[in-house]
């Protein structure tokens, strides 16, 4: 495993392009494209203000810089440097703004949700959609691109409104049953269409793309409802997180609950393997000592956080740290609030929120808990390689950890000072990594398939 | 009223008074001068009482009457002896009162103590029913308080519901308010020409497809369903076709299963064991109806109802013979574990193969034995048992007639080893008899000659101790044999627990036994003796019969010496 030198970055705004050639980054105002092989940079943009979201386009030929404050966009072509566009959204403001899966068209939603603005850059057209929905995932693209599921609320009512992205004509128009609609998935096959009410209300609704109603789910009243919701790959699975603290999977045959997944925090199923993170012992001598021992008192957490850390495979009957949250304010720190398939569908990855040092993983083909991952501090994000089952995760520390079904391990990211890693993202092949700290990132390279496979094994037999 | 019980009426009023100063009564009562008064009263009161006179009848009137000594003495003696009677009466009667007065105490004492239980049974009545009393209370308290809660509950969910309600509609009015709002901010921000909403772009780019853009029409809105639905017929599609390949391949595994059970099922039949069976008819009936299904294979694939229904019946039924079956074989398993490893504790693949050389070696033995004790086994096994064995050699390598001949042959052992005991217990008994018997005759030979001696004068206890003496000898000799022989009878089914019965039967209804070195010697040469009587009669009995003339003949020869108790160590 190898890992590049650290480059700046703010915003955690970096990139690799669809195609994989191309690595995109923000700097403050400058945004800059590297060659994801050379790391050299090819070529480098700059905005009008500080950039706050960056996209590619889905053909890898455009990048958008969105900058919410000053109400732009900008866009940069990657085959003319000297092209550029720059749209305004003038006193409506700017909340969001994401490319059509054509590349061709700009959706940029105005303050306050007025509106939907749809610019393309083929012709001078303009679209307007009003009444979105101010809401968690308000917006969904079918994977093939050709469809847009928009929620809407018109008249104390919500409403889903399928669109063709060719030419935006409206497909279909529907009201939802639903209190307070929070959020519309489309499967990956593009023919169902998931849509939950808001954590008040248990309610999954499925849509088939012709507007018709195919099953209602509710697994409970009364108490806090879903909080996160995932398609497998396959769309085989619909995997619900909900504030009880529990999975529960959908199946898209009858539409009923095939299996629910429960988070407790005591594990005592001798098959399930408990990988725990734990400090390795630093080696007498070098720099430890040299520190005043008032210092390394003074700052144990920055160097636990620094420390070399390893893991164990813990004996079973074993209880994970939880968090008790606090029952009288809003949005409770509980339940599950991570959800990710592996590509292959073969495995979940979950994170429950009071629960917030372990990561989850279960078998999806025997329904089971398979692994669970306890680091040593909460968990910040997961990842899993688009290409196989890996899972990438970080804790805010300067360290990345891998899990694949052969093992897992941890790696800390070399360099001077800290370099605490709040977000990770895949290169679409799987051999590189990039991790983004705070105003750094750097590229972690990972072997080859073949080598992997023995180099996991090799730690497997020493974690 | 006769002049007894007057007497003995006077005698029990003044009873105490004259005990306790009968000579200053008496000196008062006579002085010298009045010894003729005396006399005369004496008489009077005597002759009252119904005394003859103390005087003698006067010869003439004029004659004095005349003490009659033997009267007077007579009188006194009467008197004596009445006074006698009396104060042993008086004594019963006292002691009766004791007795009387103790029983009352006792009975007084009982009445306390049960009153006092009454009272304590009562007070603890009293306490339950305290206590029932306040529980009754407490209950219907929490009866109230539950009542009250539920009513709290409902009123709280009914304040929950129409806040809820007022919520949502308080919600749907700034929801309103905030819509018009926003349409007015819309007019606003939209209306105004706003110059700066606007997109700078230096050139166009042509599409990602290539294509020029079209008009929105008719024709494009019709094109864009035609596109949807063809995307969902796909999706329907690819999902039918998996659908098809799943149920291809199910009803593969079906056949295949089908197929298997078959095959697993039909062979059994052809074992006796099978066959046996009660619902073979209806397994083969199965079969052959099953046969005819599998030339209709091709129909399976139209997936009709009727078809559908047919195969899964049949599997089911199959299914079902199939658990029965192998429930059956795991009973036997157990069984077999049961009676067969009492005393391992584990019983593995190699502990098997282990124990079955065991037993070929134990076979091996075993036949040697049986040969040497054939005529033994005979008289006290089946004839079933001998083909047992018969069929155990030529089919000796399976374990189950192992483990079944293992089992005989220890039962054969027990029974064996019980037969010895009892016959040892029977030699015991005669010996015993013998040594008894000759300890009688000892005996009788001295009574005889005492009787000899005595005849005149102790003419009833020597016939009471002849009888004594007959009843002794009939219950050693003719009771206790009967019981024995019964016993003996009773034997050759149930072996383990009847001879220790008999035998401590025995022990106990002989007097102490004669040492047991003698005994346990002569119970060896006894064995030899009664096998040389048991071979007397050998193939041509059955079995009971043998049994039966077997205990007879050990009785009769037990019995003999008892008829002859001074030879019976002889004949044994």
């Amino acid at each position: 495993m190898n890992f590049s030198e650290v480059f700046k970055l703010s915003s955690l705004l970096c990139k690799f392009s669809p195609d994989g050639k191309y690595l995109a980054s923000c700097v403050q105002y400058r945004l800059v494209v590297r060659d994801v092989s050379t790391l050299q940079i090819l070529q480098l943009y700059t905005c009008l203000d500080q950039v706050q979201h960056m996209e590619w386009s889905a053909d890898s030929l455009f990048i958008l810089c969105a900058m919410y404050k000053r109400g732009l966009v900008q866009v940069w072509s990657l085959e003319q440097p000297e092209w550029h566009c720059k749209i305004d959204e003038g006193s409506a403001g700017l909340v969001a703004s994401c490319w059509s899966p054509d590349g061709r068209h700009i959706l940029n939603t105005t303050e306050f949700h007025l509106r939907v603005t749809v610019w393309s850059l083929c012709t001078k057209s303009v679209s307007y959609i009003k009444y979105p929905k101010a809401c968690q995932q308000g917006m969904a693209f079918t994977r093939d691109g050709r469809y847009m599921a928009l929620a809407e609320r018109r008249d104390c009512k919500d409403f889903v409104s399928i669109f063709v992205c060719s030419d935006w004509q409206l497909l279909r128009h529907f009201d939802t049953d639903t209190q307070d609609l929070a959020g519309v998935e489309w499967a990956p096959n593009g023919c169902v269409l998931a849509v939950w009410d808001s954590c008040l209300e248990y309610k999954v609704l499925l849509y088939s793309l012709d507007g018709r109603l195919l099953s209602v789910y509710s697994a409970y009243e009364w108490s806090l409802g879903i909080k996160s919701v995932a398609w497998s790959p396959s769309s085989q699975f619909l995997a619900i997180g909900s504030y009880d603290g529990k999975v529960r999977l959908l199946n898209h045959v009858t539409w009923k609950m095939t299996t629910e997944f429960g988070h407790p925090a005591a594990i005592s199923n001798p098959k399930t393997v408990v990988y725990r993170e734990v400090e390795k012992s630093p080696p007498p001598g070098l720099g430890h000592l040299s520190l005043p021992p008032s210092r390394a008192g003074a700052r144990p957490l920055t160097n636990a956080a620094a420390s070399e850390s390893k893991y164990e495979v813990a004996s079973v009957p074993i209880s994970l740290q939880t968090l008790k949250p606090a029952a009288d304010r809003a949005n409770p720190r509980m339940g599950v609030g991570m959800l990710a398939f592996s590509p292959d569908s073969y495995f979940l990855a979950t994170r429950n929120d009071n629960i917030p040092n372990a990561v989850w993983v279960w078998d999806i083909q025997k329904l089971r808990l398979f692994v669970v991952l306890e680091q040593l501090c909460p968990v910040r994000s997961f990842q899993w390689d688009p290409q196989q089952p890996r899972l990438a995760i970080c804790t805010g520390g300067n360290k990345v950890y891998l899990w694949s079904p052969a093992g897992c391990v941890s790696v800390q990211v070399p360099g001077e000072g800290d370099f605490p890693v709040l977000a990770l993202c895949w290169h679409s092949s799987g051999d590189s990594l990039a991790l983004l700290g705070k105003d750094h990132f750097c590229l972690c390279f990972l072997e080859t398939s073949k080598d992997v496979g023995a180099a996991f094994g090799r730690r497997d037999s020493c974690t | 009223m006769s002049p007894s019980s007057l007497y003995s009426q006077q005698v029990l009023c003044s009873s105490i008074p004259l005990s306790k100063n009968v000579h200053s009564f008496f000196s008062a009562f006579c002085t010298e001068e009045n010894i003729e008064q005396s006399i005369s009263y004496l008489d009077q009161e005597l002759t009252t009482f119904g005394f003859p006179s103390l005087y003698e009848e006067p010869k003439s009137k004029e004659a004095k009457k005349e003490l009659n000594i033997v009267a007077v003495l007579n009188c006194m003696n009467e008197l004596l002896v009445l006074q006698r009677k009396n104060l042993l009466a008086q004594e019963n009667v006292e002691t009766q009162n004791l007795k009387l007065g103790s029983d009352m105490d006792h009975l007084q004492s009982c009445y306390a103590k049960l009153k006092e239980q009454l009272e304590a049974s009562r007070r603890e009545i009293i306490g339950l029913q305290e206590r029932d009393r306040q529980l009754q209370c407490k209950n219907r308290n929490l009866h109230q308080l539950l009542k009250n809660e539920k009513d709290e509950v409902q009123k709280l969910q009914n304040i929950i519901a129409s806040r809820a309600t007022q919520y949502n509609h308080d919600m749907k009015r700034k929801e309103r308010e905030y819509n018009k709002l926003k349409e007015r901010l819309h007019q606003l921000v939209m209306n105004k020409k706003d110059k700066k909403i606007a997109m700078d772009v230096l050139n166009y780019v042509g599409r990602a497809d290539g294509k020029r853009g079209s008009w929105r029409t008719g024709k494009t809105e019709a094109r864009n369903e035609d596109e949807m639905y063809k995307i969902l017929l796909n999706d329907y599609e690819y999902r039918q076709k998996q659908i098809l390949m799943e149920n291809a391949e199910l009803k593969k595994v079906l056949q295949q299963m089908k197929k298997e059970m078959i095959s697993l099922l039909s062979p059994q039949k052809k074992t006796p064991r099978e066959r046996a069976d009660e619902s073979t008819g209806a397994v083969i009936s199965d079969v052959e109806e099953d046969g005819g299904e599998l030339s209709r294979e091709s129909m399976w694939d139209l997936s009709c109802e009727t078809v559908r229904e047919q195969l899964t019946n049949s599997i089911r039924k199959q299914w079902r013979i199939l658990k029965s079956h192998v429930e059956k074989l795991d009973n036997q398993v157990s069984k077999v574990n049961l009676e067969g490893f009492n005393d391992e504790d584990v019983i593995s693949r190699q502990d098997h193969e282990q124990e079955t050389e065991k037993l070929e070696l134990e076979i091996q033995q075993c036949k040697e034995m049986i040969k040497t004790q054939q005529q033994l086994l005979q008289q006290q096994l089946a004839t079933a048992c001998d083909d047992d064995t018969t069929s155990l050699l030529r089919d000796c390598y399976l374990l189950e007639e192992k483990e079944r001949l293992k089992e005989e042959w220890s039962l054969f052992k027990e029974q064996k080893k019980n037969f010895e005991r009892e016959r040892r217990s029977f030699t015991e008994a005669a010996i015993r008899l013998g040594l008894e018997r000759k300890a009688f005759e000892e005996e009788r030979a001295s009574w005889l000659k005492q009787q000899f001696l005595n005849m005149t004068t102790f003419d009833h206890p020597n016939s009471e101790n002849v009888k004594l003496f007959s009843a002794f000898s009939g219950s050693s000799d003719q009771d206790n044999l009967p019981v024995h022989s019964k016993q003996r009878q009773k034997k050759p089914p149930s072996t383990s627990n009847g001879s220790p019965v008999c035998t401590s039967k025995m022990t106990k209804s002989l007097p102490a036994s004669p040492t047991l070195d003698s005994c346990q010697t002569r119970s060896c040469v006894s064995e030899h003796s009664s096998v040389s009587v048991l071979t007397v009669t050998p193939e041509e009995m059955k079995p009971d019969q043998v049994g039966r003339e077997c205990t007879s003949q050990t009785w009769s020869v037990v019995s003999r010496p008892g008829a002859q108790p001074g030879c019976s160590v002889d004949a044994l």
